[in-house]
């Protein structure tokens, strides 16, 4: 019997995870993938709101602000890639100024600290590529971008470490209260549990519907992106934004912490939870609307296009909190955007709930710091040497485009939760992730992989499941 | 730090060559960079044949071609170190390279041979829509799997893009057991070698639609279906046309860009045509001492011109450290050759009377595909080459041979231009 069992090992999961591992609590996360970010949390815009946006006095308003203002110490502490890069919301129309007035207004309300309206004289010198038709913006200084990748994996890994268990490829199928605790059925079997939190991201009315009689309603709201080379680094530095207006909301322009230049998302409903494929209509209504924040967008350095789906419910709020009807159940629910930005005070929220349920003690043995996959790139010349003579795995390039070497690939797969698939080992070290796409690297990547998991290499797959990269051998079925 | 007078990133066909040639050519000191576990480049998973006819006057595999040219290497005791990345190159020559045994070390050059191949489109710079399962391979990497691996990458398989590396894997997918079900192309012609379609498509009944591109990609986990649809003049693609192919695998050959992110770093000045650098008659580009060939500089059709262009970059090279930068001071200056009319490029893009052989090939490839035309140089305004050509087309390479007794006997001479002109 768990103390809690989390469901879902997305970027909320995780964070819950790691938080509620400070305490003397016997905590597991199911996961139905084979992997921690795999779902809404892998596939989104990557910044860190300010907090400009959410309506003020909302629990969204609150966590983004909080969430924004914990992450840069939370990146240092947890070792992933966080920048302070700033945001500005774009106004392209002289008559909409006033609403840069209102968001600036609801900015201030919600907490959002160094907020500043500028004009075109100064937008131009912070951005040189903005858009000819700019006549001013919001300034949030405050504003960030992050690894998003980074951030979960570092959550899931920390929480690992303090002791929290992670069952992967286990899908809910059912929820059952017995005799004052919860019985979880899934793929793998019955899990028994006193407390249950439901970060399950799109599927979160799911499971909710399941317990309560009030019912929640998410629809998966796709988000089409581009994703430029690193040869565009610097096209953009700030996160712009376009006022949304009558003339529409427009679509994000930012860049990376790795340098690269993300454009998106698209907004489109639909009913499939699984349903993240790109369409042309989507791409097309990218490609032109971020041609209106920006002018001569390097468009044709897209390296990737992908889609991913925000969990909106139709109260558009986050929902954390047990529910009134069916006690010992924690909805952490309707985690769409900022839900990224807010996920370190998400993870806070919900540790303090089910503390306070619990009255659990604290976990003398927590350790709050975690580092992560080292990056020979961040080493000088000589002591990149110097660790290449002590482990020559570091010397040896797997992926070309990211220059990402087999030592780097190696702490992916070995250290705790590794990866075990391309795509794996793709968002914990980047191979695979640069301008040629894995072309190059994915057939060294499922020889490493294979070997340290000493599985056969026609056994690693792309993402888990049934993505197989190799079926067969030559003339196997002639 | 290492000192070597020739210093050539890449071992593949282009570099092999460049090295034996810069040998022979009097420079001793030579020191190739190979990124792979072996020499031969791309050659080594090319496991059919067709290479050499030019070079060798016989048919060749892949690895046969290169074996040629690593023997010679051997035998010429040039040094070459495998499994070993370059990481960066200054505009002062000194490489930067790294691997498992040496660690990180550096290289002051004299001369750099740029050799570093290409790269081949990626789904995702193609901006196909649909999932992204497993089972989506650009044919190189489906053709590293199973000629060097052995392994099935799929069994019922849809290729997008008719360039060579396509239809010859839709052969070899074929022969080891796999249903090759269509090969769609974008464009109206093939981007392929016309031998390619007849010996890879035509014997093996696979259909080849031109104007056809994808628009969908089903599969949460692996491909289950590819559709694929027909493409207006405006190559975007028409409702209603859509045919739905089940199948686990896509494969993609849709070009090949130069690798150029090193010659960016050493500042060498680019062809947004090409993707390659911009060199002139003796393949040195805008940074004194700095060469290109092969696949770096342009794509080529057969790799036998490949070792040709490479032979000399080779030689200039040598004569380059051996005489300085005095190699390149004539009395004539630079004469630009500029591509128009049909002709996209032309490599080299510059030519010195003075300073080039009796005779110099100048490659390029042509926009479209012409029937019954004429490739026509001008030296400014007088046509002097009118070649009758019954078909040309972007897939392979055509060629003018420009002389130098001509050129040099053109009095102020300011320009040539190569262009496709109709009958």
């Amino acid at each position: 019997m768990y103390d809690v069992v989390i469901i879902g090992a997305g970027v909320s999961g995780s964070a819950s995870a790691r938080e509620l591992s400070r305490y003397k609590l016997n905590v597991c996360v199911v996961e139905k993938e084979e992997d921690v970010c795999c779902g809404t949390s892998k596939a989104n815009s990557a910044i860190v709101h300010a907090g400009f946006d959410a309506e003020a006095g909302s629990l969204m308003a609150k966590l983004n602000v909080e969430g924004s203002q914990m992450m840069e110490g939370l990146s240092k502490e947890l070792d992933f890639h966080y920048k302070n890069n700033g945001s500005l919301v774009v106004c392209l129309h002289e008559e909409e100024k006033p609403n840069l007035q209102d968001l600036y207004d609801r900015g201030v309300k919600n907490g959002v600290k160094d907020l500043r309206i500028i004009d075109r004289e100064e937008l131009v010198a912070l951005e040189p590529n903005i858009s000819d038709e700019a006549v001013a913006a919001l300034y949030a200084p405050t504003g960030g971008i992050v690894c998003p990748f980074g951030m979960n994996i570092a959550f899931a890994e920390n929480a690992a470490t303090n002791g929290v268990e992670f069952k992967f490829d286990t899908e809910v199928t059912g929820l059952e209260k017995k005799d004052g605790s919860w019985v979880i059925k899934t793929s793998q079997g019955d899990i028994e549990t006193k407390y249950v939190v439901n970060a399950a991201g799109v599927y979160a009315d799911k499971f909710h519907n399941m317990v309560s009689g009030k019912k929640l309603h998410i629809t998966p709201r796709r988000g089409d992106y581009c994703l430029l080379d690193r040869s565009t680094e610097g096209f953009v530095t700030h996160t712009i934004f376009q006022l949304p207006s009558k003339f529409g909301k427009g679509v994000l322009v930012t860049p990376t912490v790795h340098g690269n230049t993300l454009i998106g998302p698209t907004a489109i409903d639909i009913e499939n939870k699984e349903g993240t494929n790109t369409t042309q209509e989507g791409i097309d209504e990218l490609i032109n609307k971020a041609g209106t924040t920006v002018k001569g967008l390097p468009i044709r350095q897209v390296i990737t296009s992908f889609a991913g789906l925000r969990a909106h419910e139709d109260g558009h709020e986050f929902y954390i909190g047990e529910l009134e009807d069916a006690k010992g159940f924690i909805d952490c629910a309707g985690i769409e955007s900022p839900g990224l930005s807010s996920a370190p005070a998400i993870g806070k929220m919900v540790a303090e709930i089910v503390k306070d349920l619990t009255n659990a003690e604290e976990n003398p043995n927590f350790v709050g710091t975690r580092k992560g996959i080292l990056d020979p790139k961040t080493l000088s010349n000589e002591e990149r040497a110097e660790l290449i003579k002590k482990d020559p795995a570091y010397g040896n390039i797997i992926c070309r485009c990211e220059m990402i070497t087999e030592g780097e690939i190696i702490d992916a797969i070995k250290r705790p939760l590794g990866a075990k698939s391309l795509d794996g080992v793709k968002r914990r070290t980047r191979a695979g992730m640069g301008r040629c796409q894995s072309g190059f690297c994915s057939p060294r990547t499922i020889e490493i992989l294979a070997r340290e998991r000493g599985v056969d290499p026609a056994e690693i797959t792309k993402a888990g499941g049934d993505s197989k990269i190799i079926v067969g051998i030559n003339k196997d079925r002639i | 730090m290492l000192n070597y007078d020739i210093v050539i990133i890449g071992g593949g066909p282009a570099g092999l060559a460049a090295a034996v040639s810069a040998k022979r050519s009097g420079v001793e000191s030579i020191l190739v960079l190979e990124r792979d576990k072996e020499l031969g480049g791309i050659l080594n998973q090319c496991i059919h044949n067709g290479f050499g006819l030019h070079t060798f006057k016989e048919e060749l595999t892949g690895p046969e071609y290169a074996g040629r040219f690593i023997e010679q290497l051997l035998e010429e005791k040039i040094e070459y170190r495998l499994n070993t990345m370059v990481m960066d190159i200054a505009p002062n020559k000194v490489v930067t390279a790294m691997n498992r045994e040496d660690g990180m070390f550096e290289i002051q050059a004299k001369a750099i041979i740029l050799a570093m191949g290409c790269r081949e489109r990626s789904r995702g710079a193609l901006n196909i829509p649909g999932y992204r399962p497993a089972g989506i391979y650009s044919a190189g990497t489906a053709q590293r799997l199973v000629n060097m691996e052995g392994y099935m990458p799929g069994r019922e398989v849809v290729i997008l893009g008719s360039g060579d590396i396509g239809l010859i894997m839709a052969r070899r997918m074929t022969l080891e057991g796999a249903k090759v079900k269509v090969v769609a192309e974008l464009m109206p012609y093939s981007g392929g070698l016309k031998r390619n379609i007849v010996q890879c498509l035509d014997d093996y009944g696979i259909p080849l639609k031109l104007s056809h591109t994808v628009v969908d990609i089903e599969g949460k986990e692996r491909v289950e279906a590819i559709t694929i649809a027909e493409v207006g003049p405006d190559r975007r693609p028409i409702p209603g046309t859509e045919e739905r192919y089940t199948c686990d695998t896509l494969l993609l050959s849709c070009g090949l860009i130069p690798e150029n992110e090193l010659s960016r770093s050493l500042e060498v000045e680019m062809s947004p045509v090409t993707s390659g650098p911009l060199v002139n008659e003796c393949l040195e580009t805008n940074v004194e001492g700095v060469f290109a060939c092969g696949n770096v500089l342009h794509v080529h059709d057969l790799v036998d011109f490949v070792s040709e262009e490479a032979s000399a970059a080779g030689k200039h090279a040598a004569e380059y450290v051996k005489n300085g930068a005095k190699h390149a001071e004539t009395g004539a200056k630079d004469i630009p050759i500029v591509a128009t009319e049909g002709a996209r490029y032309t490599v080299p893009k510059t030519i010195n009377p003075d300073r080039m052989d009796e005779k110099h090939t100048v490659r390029f490839r042509v926009g479209d595909v012409y029937k019954n035309c004429y490739v026509s140089v001008y030296l400014n305004d007088e046509r002097v080459i009118h070649k009758k050509r019954p078909v040309v087309a972007p897939g392979e390479m055509e060629e003018v041979v420009l002389k130098k007794e001509e050129l040099a006997a053109f009095s102020g001479l300011s320009q040539i231009t190569v262009k496709i002109e109709e009958a």
